[in-house]
């Protein structure tokens, strides 16, 4: 098991945003499980060649979500989540993701029905 | 932990004079310490370690008060102000013997791994060195004695991409167990923009910002407009740049009104130095 993740330096999402949303969703798809250690923050920016400080507040957001949980003196680890939970968190995710996209949609003066048979249309 | 803290550090000059230079920094982190040639970085450097001697301020470093600990603390810091240009013509293998004896921690398996990652050769003179490569060696130095405090003068000054690149990665292994810091000034921006956490830009020997790099970018806008809309916001802009189409200014994101319609994006560093730098000809006493 290990983690994927690929920083935009052009993005317009902060760079935290991109890691907690790129490691959510791992763990959200069941790519890392339960127990699994993530790497310590200053080892992250290393590598990903950025600053802690982005790292650290990304890892401090999965664990006020719930995502992973922080054992002192040995690091951050994927929480315990039940499947039901798992799915829930999903849709969360999801939701917060929608609730912005649909302001967008509504700017663009769209209806329902015109954005439900758009998505139907592309989904795949 | 706090591992280095200066206060209302005050150095004066005929012509300049650092004035209650004050910023901290934790174990663990890269701060950038910005600012235009002859702002006072080399000159709060040296104040902090003593190399000059400073009016009034204090300094604090692992804890412990810099004046009353120099010896103990220069056992533990590490700090290069610029190339190796004493004893030109004396091979540097003989120089590092003399540099060693100061360190009661000196690793000769530390200093002969980051010479050869720097590719430095012993028998070499510095007069037979580039600029770079004598900036190399300062390094060296400065890194063998498991410092736990670097302090870096425009360590990146005369390097080329990669070797500037692969410095800055260096930087970021000697962070990551989180027991070192490192203060290094620079005038290239875009050095910090990927590694440092925390930025201290200094501007006429002032502090005018010191914090974490995000929290410092964000708390600026670049704002573009027309002429007309200039008219509306250059009361509130800290300096502007007038073009053939209209103009370009840093404002403070405070600043900023709900009903401006110019357009404000996000700055970098460079933009931020730049804008205050024309504020600063503009007028003599910083309302900051």
């Amino acid at each position: 098991m290990s983690i994927n993740i690929a920083i935009s330096g052009t993005s317009d999402k902060p760079i935290y945003q991109q890691l907690f949303d790129q490691v959510s969703a791992q763990i959200v798809k069941g790519q890392l499980t339960e127990g699994f250690c993530l790497p310590p923050i200053r080892t992250v920016a290393k590598e990903l060649r950025i600053s802690v400080i982005p790292v650290k507040k990304a890892w401090e957001e999965l664990e006020r979500a719930g995502f992973i949980v922080t054992m002192v003196g040995k690091g951050c680890f994927v929480a315990p989540i039940k499947a039901h939970e798992l799915s829930g968190k999903r849709d969360e995710l999801a939701l917060e993701k929608l609730k912005k996209d649909i302001e967008y949609y509504k700017a663009l003066g769209m209806s329902v029905d015109e954005l439900v048979e758009m998505i139907v249309r592309y989904y795949d | 932990m706090e591992i280095l803290s200066v206060q209302n550090l005050c150095k004066s000059y005929a012509s300049f004079s650092l004035k209650d230079v004050t910023f901290s920094l934790e174990s663990g982190y890269i701060m950038g310490f910005i600012g235009a040639n002859g702002a006072g970085k080399t000159t709060t450097l040296k104040s902090m370690l003593g190399l000059v001697h400073k009016d009034s301020g204090s300094v604090r470093m692992l804890g412990k008060d810099f004046d009353q600990n120099e010896l103990e603390l220069k056992q533990l810091i590490g700090f290069t102000l610029g190339g190796v240009d004493y004893y030109a013509k004396t091979p540097i293998k003989r120089i590092t013997e003399v540099a060693r004896r100061f360190y009661d921690n000196w690793d000769a398996s530390v200093y002969r791994s980051y010479m050869h990652r720097f590719k430095l050769d012993e028998n070499k003179r510095p007069a037979e060195l580039s600029h770079g490569m004598r900036i190399k060696y300062s390094l060296v130095l400065a890194l063998s004695h498991h410092a736990k405090l670097l302090l870096l003068d425009e360590p990146t000054s005369g390097l080329d991409p990669i070797a500037r690149d692969d410095l800055l990665e260096l930087f970021q292994e000697l962070i990551e167990s989180g027991e070192r810091s490192i203060l290094f000034s620079t005038h290239i921006t875009s050095d910090l923009e990927k590694c440092a956490d925390f930025i201290t830009y200094i501007v006429n020997g002032r502090v005018v910002e010191s914090r974490s790099k995000d929290e410092l970018l964000d708390a600026y806008r670049l704002v573009k407009g027309t002429n007309e809309q200039l008219g509306v916001i250059a009361s509130r802009l800290i300096a502007s740049k007038a073009h053939s189409f209209g103009f370009t200014g840093l404002i403070k994101t405070a600043d900023l009104r709900q009903e401006d319609t110019v357009m404000a994006e996000i700055p970098n560093l460079e933009d931020i130095m730049i804008y205050h730098a024309k504020k600063e000809t503009d007028y003599e006493e910083p309302a900051i």
